[in-house]
């Protein structure tokens, strides 16, 4: 007799179509309209969801599968680092203040995005998104967590760590991330998209990630390596994911360019002025640098950016409105950032410095059309400040941007001396801006801005000033967390427990 | 449409001066003084005097400047809107028409001892 041999395993395009296209249906006795009631109000015109193509054909099973054993290797590398002190083989403690920042503001934006992507995964009705959404969302969360383990030993050791959480939800310079995640939040799927999928994980995420993994390897912490290779493989997968949508929205409609280009702009300037601050890192904070934030910029920012929008040309999208802006900032920004943290670092939960001589020197062979000539002399006085006795802090509260939320710390486009001023009155409220990126971003939408926020007037409404007051309800521990790293428990710490390990005294 | 929505939204505005204890925010910048590194923010009563503001709490935060001690204020140019305005130094924030969340600003030609100026 006969046996029909059963074929026991499903190919690999017949997967799938089962575990991915196979689970949607079509709805008898709710109209499509009632259960996906999100996908029209932003005006994006979308025909046919069949078009939406993913690339990476991954099923949840085999995702786990990867998943899972990235997990085992992370643990493997993160138990060896804490068995093995590798909170003592960092170049400088002062690396610290990096990572302090990381784990404040940018770890917690990886949960939002996870919140955002479990959100639109279910608010997107092609089958093809869902299942890429949701993968999304898995794997942001696993990145917070992971992240948040890795830093979790440095904890045991040094000051900045302790009350993370607290920091991302009331200190002041994490307002300008959280803000980033809650606009986009707040947005509809494909706005959403455009700005955690697009902007931010295929144009800006190769600022961040590569400099800081990069930085993380040249400065000894291994810890922080491990989890950028645990992540990296996710993040191709996030970079198609946004550039898909974007492919699929313009290909869909003609109706559909400008409204993506005008989201391109805001998301280009918003996530430009997030990630400003790892200029701040590249520049001033690693011990050991990797390169210079001009250098950094002229790769991912110019070279591949650049590449990105020649091929979006054909879909009709330009770069976006703010990039010159941007250019002609890249020589001043690090250092706009960190003469304001120094002078504010009363207020920051990790530390900062003077750059020593050494350190000038360098950035003055990075910048030589704008280091010496603007902040070398800034730096010089408060140097001198610092030597007399009286270092400088400014306890005269910085104006925020009412959109970005950072400072106001940047100079007129063409004339690095004076200070950008933008303003305007909506329903006879003024509203203060750090430059016309902002103001545009705010005119466009501002029912949503004015609900803003701003950490610096908010001492004012809700303590009354009271700085001291403040430090306890952001869980800042005064001479501990903040300050200057001369003199800091973290300097203090690494020099005794490096002495340990190096000499016999 | 003020903002993009599923059907009529209106926000609210979290730093309305009710908010402020009968106080208000007024901003101050230098112009070409960036050893501040963003304009200064002050929390004053609307009738406080204007000169009082520059001699008090001004005075006390720009300091740490090099030019702060040859600051002469008869002779500093005002911007308020970004638009010259000239101030009464004896009458109050409010009488001069200064309100919540303003922007001044103030100039002094020749005194730019950190900041080469073209």
């Amino acid at each position: 007799m006969d046996m029909k041999a059963t074929k026991k395993k499903l190919g690999m395009k017949e997967r799938y179509r089962v575990l991915t296209r196979d689970l949607g249906w079509e709805p008898g006795y709710q109209s499509k309209e009632a259960i996906f009631p999100y996908v029209r109000y932003e005006g994006i015109k979308v025909h046919d969801w069949d078009k939406w193509e993913d690339p990476f054909r991954l099923t949840m099973d085999a995702y786990w599968k990867y998943q899972a054993e990235k997990e085992r290797k992370f643990y493997a590398i993160i138990d060896a680092h804490a068995q093995n002190n590798g909170h003592l083989n960092l170049t400088d403690a002062r690396y610290l203040s990096a990572l302090k920042i990381f784990l404040q503001a940018i770890s917690p934006g990886e949960y939002a995005a996870h919140k955002g992507f479990a959100r639109i995964g279910r608010e997107f009705p092609g089958v093809g998104t869902q299942v890429a959404c949701q993968m999304q969302a898995i794997d942001e969360i696993r990145h917070a967590q992971t992240q948040i383990h890795a830093m979790s030993n440095y904890n045991r050791y040094y000051d900045g760590f302790h009350a993370f959480a607290d920091a991302r939800d009331r200190i002041w310079y994490t307002s300008v991330a959280r803000s980033f995640f809650d606009d986009a939040m707040s947005a509809g799927p494909f706005e959403f998209m455009i700005a955690i999928g697009f902007s931010f994980e295929y144009v800006l995420t190769n600022l961040l990630f590569v400099p800081f993994m990069s930085g993380a390897a040249y400065n000894g912490d291994m810890a922080t390596v491990t989890f950028g290779f645990s992540a990296q493989s996710d993040e191709a997968r996030h970079m198609t994911l946004g550039l898909e949508c974007i492919k699929f929205m313009l290909e869909q409609d003609p109706d559909n360019l400008p409204i993506v280009q005008g989201w391109i702009d805001k998301w280009f300037w918003r996530g430009f002025r997030v990630l400003g601050l790892v200029s701040t890192m590249m520049d001033y904070m690693l011990p050991k640098r990797v390169m210079s934030w001009r250098e950094a910029w002229e790769i991912y920012g110019v070279e591949n950016g650049g590449a990105l929008f020649r091929d979006l040309a054909r879909y009709g999208i330009r770069p976006p409105k703010g990039w010159d802006d941007a250019e002609q900032a890249i020589d001043h920004m690090s250092h706009q950032f960190m003469l304001g943290l120094y002078q504010w670092s009363f207020g920051t939960a990790f530390h900062s410095w003077i750059p020593s001589d050494d350190d000038m020197a360098w950035l003055s062979a990075k910048y030589p059309d704008t280091f010496d000539r603007h902040y070398r002399p800034r730096w010089a006085h408060i140097k001198k400040l610092k030597a007399a006795g009286t270092p400088f802090k400014n306890y005269g509260l910085a104006r925020l941007c009412q959109c970005c939320q950072l400072p106001c710390v940047f100079t007129e486009p063409g004339d690095p001396t004076l200070t950008c001023h933008r303003e305007t009155v909506y329903k006879g409220e003024k509203y203060q801006f750090c430059s016309d990126g902002c103001k545009d971003i705010f005119e466009h939408e501002p029912e949503k801005y004015i609900q803003a926020w701003l950490p610096m007037p908010a001492l004012f409404s809700e303590l009354g000033g009271d700085v001291a007051a403040w430090m306890d309800w952001v869980n800042l521990r005064d001479g501990a967390d903040n300050g200057d790293y001369d003199g800091s428990r973290d300097q203090k710490h690494f020099d005794e427990w490096r002495g340990l390990a190096t000499s016999n005294l | 449409m003020a903002v993009t929505s599923l059907k009529e939204y209106i926000g609210v505005a979290r730093d309305r001066v009710e908010n402020y204890g009968g106080k208000q925010i007024v901003y101050l910048s230098w112009d070409h003084h960036l050893l501040f590194a963003a304009p200064l923010m002050l929390c004053l009563p609307p009738a406080t005097p204007f000169g009082e503001v520059l001699r008090g709490p001004l005075a006390a935060l720009l300091q740490a400047d090099p030019d702060a001690s040859a600051l002469d204020w008869s002779k500093v140019e005002w911007l308020k809107d970004n638009r010259p305005f000239a101030p009464d130094f004896s009458r109050s924030l409010a009488d001069n028409g200064i309100g919540h969340k303003d922007q001044l600003r103030f100039r002094t030609p020749g005194l730019n001892s950190l900041q080469a100026v073209a």
